[in-house]
């Protein structure tokens, strides 16, 4: 087991310098030389002297290679660049709005296992029932639906029907107002966690499904164990493998931010700052986020495997290379 | 080369003569049938919509009559500028289903030709390729697109190749599975033996032996592309205005949902219809072609 965590964890570097590599020669082709990309239109007033102090400034008169060997030197020792845009390193501005992506994606992970589970669970009992289509009816609306949709439309039925605008004012940290700050984020996490709970509704019932026709279920159930002892004891602990990984994923996804629902409800997290920094034309924040998210996301994804061969010790990882 | 008997068996030779056709089994299946005809609607208004077919120019703007409630003049109402919904809708359909397509063939051929080619030729080969789709896959999938589209600048084929980078991996990965079992397998140690190339046995004896698995990611990978396309156009960084999308008519009736509803029930509807039929096609295709998993659904 130890031995199957070492190489998954050596095998993570290579894709590391790989992600490196993309990020930082992606951001080179974008047309134009970098000093105009830094400064904007302000840089039609430099003159050449002062554009060639810039250049050997910020190293860009030395080899594309070597630039990228400095580069990564910085990312290493936790420099990301400097944005000119927002005057601040960016690090820093990505550490500030990391918190609100962490806490959206964590509300809206519960509400997805708790929406998702649970339909998932009465549908695969009832299996065929009408409850059952209605749960598979769900889920395929709930598949169908990109979260933009449905957080215009929630935005369009509070403010009709309720009276409420969840996207207006200022954001308020957890520490500041810790009801103001779940009232502003309950309505992006629901919006996310409906989306997300229709692919856990379908793992979950199918896993369930399968669980329900072993035979150690029949054995319990013969055993004259109450139906919801069976189900919840010994059923469901055992369907729950495939709904962890999925968890487990969807979890990189969300700490990446998700770009449209934090934009579609105002929330400043790592999602919006992206996207800001992409129509602001903020090229040093745009490699910054993109290789923070991309870094999470594989260390997300690395975690999620070696839970994966902790929780299931059917699985032999010696065996397999 | 001994074959190995213990792999998944993929069937050689279908007798096409006792079993229905692949069609006529989809259209036996429910939710492929469902796919099947709403795709089909959605064909018809995309090609009605790049014929210019539509009830009023898309682009034009009726000033006078502005934010319209759907009437018989204007079945499904007008927008902040008087430009009819109906005939955006269609063209909004022409683009998505335009970018989907051509998005889903670059990938698809792409990807398929990488994968297989990996899994064929084998060894050091296959190793560096599958690593380099790796870093690919490093990506969220949409923050992959966006960081195309920083590269290449917005727009509807630039929209095209940033979906199409971030499919061809997955391509390759669904494509490389079935080669890896089918190239060990008798008859193509066979060919092999009376002499055939290397090129021949991957394209005529290989590949199509690799099909099933394909089609029916092809079938969500359009419905995903659909999905990305609204996604990005919702953003402001797909579809370009003035050119009509169903994500930039959501991302425009924000704001003014709440008196004029229908700008955002009729594109909403269009993106989860079209997502909808392919991803019921796509659960149909899966039923026909690969019965092993029926039974769980």
């Amino acid at each position: 087991m130890l031995r199957y965590l070492i190489q998954r964890f050596i095998a993570v570097i290579p894709i590391l310098i790989g992600v490196s590599l993309l990020v930082f020669f992606a951001i080179r082709l974008v047309p134009g030389d970098a000093i105009t990309t830094m400064l904007g239109t302000e840089a039609g007033m430099l003159t050449d002297t002062q554009r060639a102090a810039l250049e050997r400034y910020f190293g860009l008169d030395k080899p594309a290679g070597v630039q990228y060997v400095n580069w990564l030197g910085d990312v290493v020792q936790g420099d990301l660049g400097y944005s000119v845009r927002h005057g601040k390193p960016v690090l820093d501005l990505i550490l500030d709005r990391f918190p609100v992506t962490v806490e959206l994606a964590i509300m809206s992970l519960v509400i997805a296992l708790v929406i998702g589970i649970s339909i998932g669970t009465l549908s695969a009992v009832m299996h065929n029932s009408l409850i059952d289509l209605g749960g598979r009816l769900f889920a395929l609306i709930g598949l169908a639906a990109p979260n933009f949709l449905i957080g215009t439309l929630l935005i369009y039925v509070l403010s009709v029907y309720f009276g409420i605008l969840p996207n207006a004012g200022n954001y308020v940290e957890l520490n500041e107002d810790p009801v103001e700050n779940f009232n502003q984020l309950i309505f992006p996490a629901l919006t996310l966690g409906f989306s997300f709970s229709a692919s856990v509704m379908r793992t979950t019932r199918s896993a369930m499904l399968e669980v329900l026709g072993e035979d150690y279920v029949r054995t319990a159930h013969s055993k004259g164990l109450r139906p919801r002892t069976v189900i919840f004891r010994h059923a469901l602990r055992n369907a729950m493998i495939p709904v962890v990984t999925l968890a487990g994923v969807e979890l990189g996804y969300l700490l990446g931010g998700s770009v449209i629902v934090e934009n579609i409800f105002a929330l400043p997290g790592l999602g919006r700052l992206t996207l800001n920094a992409i129509s602001q034309r903020d090229y040093a924040l745009i490699q910054g986020a993109t290789l923070f998210i991309a870094i999470n996301f594989v260390i997300i994804n690395l975690l999620v495997d070696m839970i994966y061969a902790v929780l299931d010790p059917r699985i032999s990882y010696a065996s397999k290379k | 080369m001994p074959a190995k008997n213990d792999l998944p068996t993929v069937k050689t030779k279908p007798d096409f003569s006792k079993e229905p056709s692949v069609l006529r089994r989809l259209l036996r299946n429910r939710s492929g049938t469902v796919g099947l005809v709403i795709i089909i609607f959605y064909v018809c208004l995309a090609l009605l919509g790049a014929l210019g077919q539509t009830p009023y120019s898309p682009i034009e703007q009726h000033r006078i009559d502005r934010l319209q409630a759907p009437s018989s003049t204007y079945r499904l109402g007008t927008d902040l500028f008087g430009r009819d919904m109906l005939s955006r809708i269609m063209k909004g359909a022409t683009n998505s289903l335009y970018v989907a397509f051509a998005s889903v063939a670059i990938s698809g051929l792409l990807g398929t030709l990488i994968g297989s080619a990996s899994a064929y030729i084998g060894g050091q080969f296959d190793n560096i390729v599958m690593r380099l789709m790796d870093i690919f896959f490093a990506f969220p999938a949409i923050l992959l697109a966006l960081l195309i589209v920083v590269v290449l600048g917005r727009g509807l084929d630039k929209t095209i190749i940033a979906i199409a980078v971030v499919y061809t991996p997955i391509f390759a990965r669904v494509a490389r599975g079935p080669v890896l079992s089918v190239k060990e397998m008798e008859f193509v140690t066979s060919a092999r033996c009376v002499g055939m190339s290397d090129f021949r046995i991957l394209f005529r004896h290989v590949m199509p032996n690799t099909l099933a698995p394909l089609i029916v990611q092809i079938s969500l990978a359009l419905s995903w592309s659909l999905l990305t396309e609204a996604g990005l156009s919702f953003l402001g960084l797909g579809t370009q205005p003035p050119e009509p999308s169903w994500g930039v008519m959501l991302s425009d009736s924000q704001g003014i949902s709440e008196i004029a509803p229908w700008l955002m029930i009729y594109p909403g509807l269009a993106i989860m219809m079209g997502v909808l039929g392919f991803n019921l096609l796509g659960d149909g295709l899966r039923d026909v072609l690969d019965p092993r998993l029926k039974r769980l659904r």
